[in-house]
């Protein structure tokens, strides 16, 4: 996958990996004209990754080689036990849960699976829940506040799941309860939105005391796709609805709607997941920490008072 | 149902508006469920209710009052709430807004205040589709939290009327994260423990649908209403597939086990009154 505004980058890096070969195969020094060029594509990548729009930023969170969710697990926790079903209907593929260690500390870590490549998403649902998906979370949820764990979430889906039986099985009502679970849960959540923050999909699993959000991750209360159509009844204009949404990071947190913004390497999360891991992973630790000094119903009231702040209101005369 | 819409304020909109959906003139009324005419003073008699296929319209939310409060009883709260434009979407939309209140006599989407219905005091919160079709942004989320914690604190039943498409999209993320709030707010409520009730009318969907709509203790609609968390063109184009007829609507959702009780608008006053009298059990007897 490749994005209109990593173009010339890549291309750039296309040139010097060819020189490179040549240098080597040829036996002829080219290494100054390499070292020139790689001073130009630093150049490049800062100018293109300072200035990113809101559409390019939607194109990066739905980067198909960007770290997902089993990623962080596999590289932040250790003794992941994943666990299924949500004990109703069946299991759902598009939200993966467990047991883990955080740092040594047991706690419950779910999120949102993605899938790479074609066959792995039809089976992942492309990251968008069924029911299912919810119920699971908020059993491993309920689990985790009955045995005293810390629970972690990570959020990268394009939303719930638009079909027949997501309706029949309730998906309305799948979301609403696992919202109202976590405003009660006296354990400390932390959430990461990792990649795309999905509407009332993404919220499902993402009430929390503290909700990280990747500089480049998007959150959004609709797709810029959906919002096109309905403003303009045209989906074309989803670069005009992306800018419009103020779905990116920096906006969130302007408006005080996540708690932190972690800066993601040069590039994006996808070009460098160690650098990534360890910026995800220090920031979970260094807010853990804080959490775990907090009496339960303190918790739930600063959890409280801080989404009762959440609203713009204005007074008419 | 004599009477139902007789106790004018005035800062409601002289002319009842009858729901868009209903082709009008002056004198009678085009039922949008079989298409016959209707007249009109025997139309808001009935409740906006055909006479002939029980098609239920929708009511703006002083015509709701008028059903469900005790006359003379209710009390307004936050009535000078009004929305901004935090994204700055721009000048249309604050226009809209602002025809919005002058036509509505709202000052956003949800009018809220405290009343009594069957002789109970309860907190009540109707929405109105004719502002914004009913979206929730941030004011409608801060009318709905103030229901909830204002029967929290009196003791006293919450009822919320929804009547939403779901999020405010002017609003953006804001809007989203009204339904966290909407929802803290009604596990507040439930641990008081004081009743929360909700009445389903058409629509109910997304963003309202599922946050607080979803979380009633006890959780009526209105017949044929259309409830669900996708929009119907948003799944046809997903299944590539036409939707069966009655799919999302109240009957669907009590099938599916969503709802306690499909319940006709003329009864629905009486109703609502038998259930919270039971569910309010004087605090001496409850210990």
């Amino acid at each position: 996958m490749i994005l209109e505004v990593e173009k010339p980058l890549l291309e750039l890096e296309r040139k010097i990996r060819e020189l490179q070969e040549v240098d080597r195969s040829a036996g002829v020094d080219l290494s100054a004209e390499i070292r020139l060029l790689e001073r130009k594509a630093r150049q490049l990548k800062e100018s293109i990754f300072q200035n990113l729009s809101a559409w390019d930023r939607v194109q990066l969170a739905r980067h198909v080689d960007r770290p997902g969710t089993l990623d962080y697990v596999a590289h932040l926790f250790t003794d992941f036990v994943e666990l299924h079903g949500d004990r109703f209907y069946a299991d759902d593929p598009a939200v993966v849960a467990g047991l883990a260690r955080f740092h040594g500390q047991p706690c419950v870590v779910l999120g949102h699976q993605k899938g790479r490549g074609t066959r792995e998403n039809l089976a992942r649902n492309f990251g968008m829940p069924n029911p299912e998906g919810f119920r699971k979370a908020g059993r491993l949820m309920r689990l985790a506040a009955r045995f005293g764990l810390p629970i972690f979430t990570f959020v990268d889906t394009p939303g719930a799941y638009p079909g027949i039986e997501a309706e029949e099985r309730g998906q309305f009502e799948a979301i609403a309860s696992n919202i109202a679970l976590m405003s009660e849960l006296p354990v400390p959540i932390l959430t990461v939105v990792i990649g795309e923050g999905g509407s009332g999909g993404a919220l499902g699993i993402a009430l929390a005391d503290r909700v990280l959000i990747l500089e480049n991750s998007v959150y959004s209360v609709i797709s810029p796709e959906g919002c096109a159509t309905i403003l303009w009844r045209d989906a074309a204009r989803a670069e005009q609805a992306a800018t419009a949404l103020g779905l990116t990071s920096e906006t969130l947190k302007r408006l005080g709607l996540v708690d932190e913004v972690l800066a993601e390497p040069l590039g994006g999360a996808h070009r460098d997941f160690e650098g990534t891991f360890r910026t995800v992973q220090d920031a979970l630790r260094h807010h853990l920490e804080t959490l775990q000094d907090m009496e339960g119903h303190a918790l739930l009231d600063a959890r409280y008072a801080k989404y009762r702040r959440m609203a713009v209101l204005g007074e008419a005369r | 149902m004599a009477g139902l819409f007789d106790s004018l304020r005035a800062r409601r909109p002289r002319v009842d508006r009858v729901a868009a959906s209903a082709a009008s003139s002056e004198h009678w009324v085009k039922c949008s469920g079989c298409g016959t005419a209707i007249y009109r003073p025997i139309f808001l008699e009935n409740g906006k209710v055909c006479e002939k296929c029980a098609h239920h319209h929708r009511m703006t939310a002083w015509e709701r009052l008028d059903l469900l409060a005790d006359a003379g009883t209710f009390q307004e709260w936050d009535a000078s709430l009004v929305s901004v434009d935090p994204l700055g979407f721009g000048q249309e939309y604050l226009d809209k807004l602002h025809s919005d209140r002058e036509r509505t006599g709202l000052s956003d989407g949800l009018l809220s205040g405290s009343c009594s219905l069957g002789g109970i005091p309860v907190a009540l919160g109707i929405m109105d589709f004719n502002f914004r079709g009913g979206s929730m942004g941030s004011v409608v989320g801060e009318k709905v939290v103030r229901v909830l914690e204002g029967a929290a604190e009196r003791r006293i039943p919450a009822v919320l009327v929804t009547c939403s498409g779901g999020a405010r999209m002017q609003e953006g993320m804001l809007s989203l994260m009204q339904m966290g709030r909407t929802c803290a707010a009604v596990r507040r409520l439930n641990q008081v423990p004081a009743p929360f009730l909700v009445v389903m009318t058409d629509p109910t969907t997304a963003g309202v649908a599922a946050s607080f709509a979803a979380l009633g203790d006890v959780i009526l609609a209105e017949p044929g209403a259309t409830i669900g968390f996708s929009g119907r063109r948003v799944i046809e184009q997903t299944i590539r597939q036409e939707l069966p007829p009655g799919f999302q609507s109240s009957e669907f959702y009590l099938e599916h086990g969503f709802l306690d009780r499909v319940v006709p608008r003329a009864e629905l006053k009486d109703t609502v009154a038998a259930i919270l009298g039971m569910l309010c059990v004087p605090a001496e007897v409850r210990r």
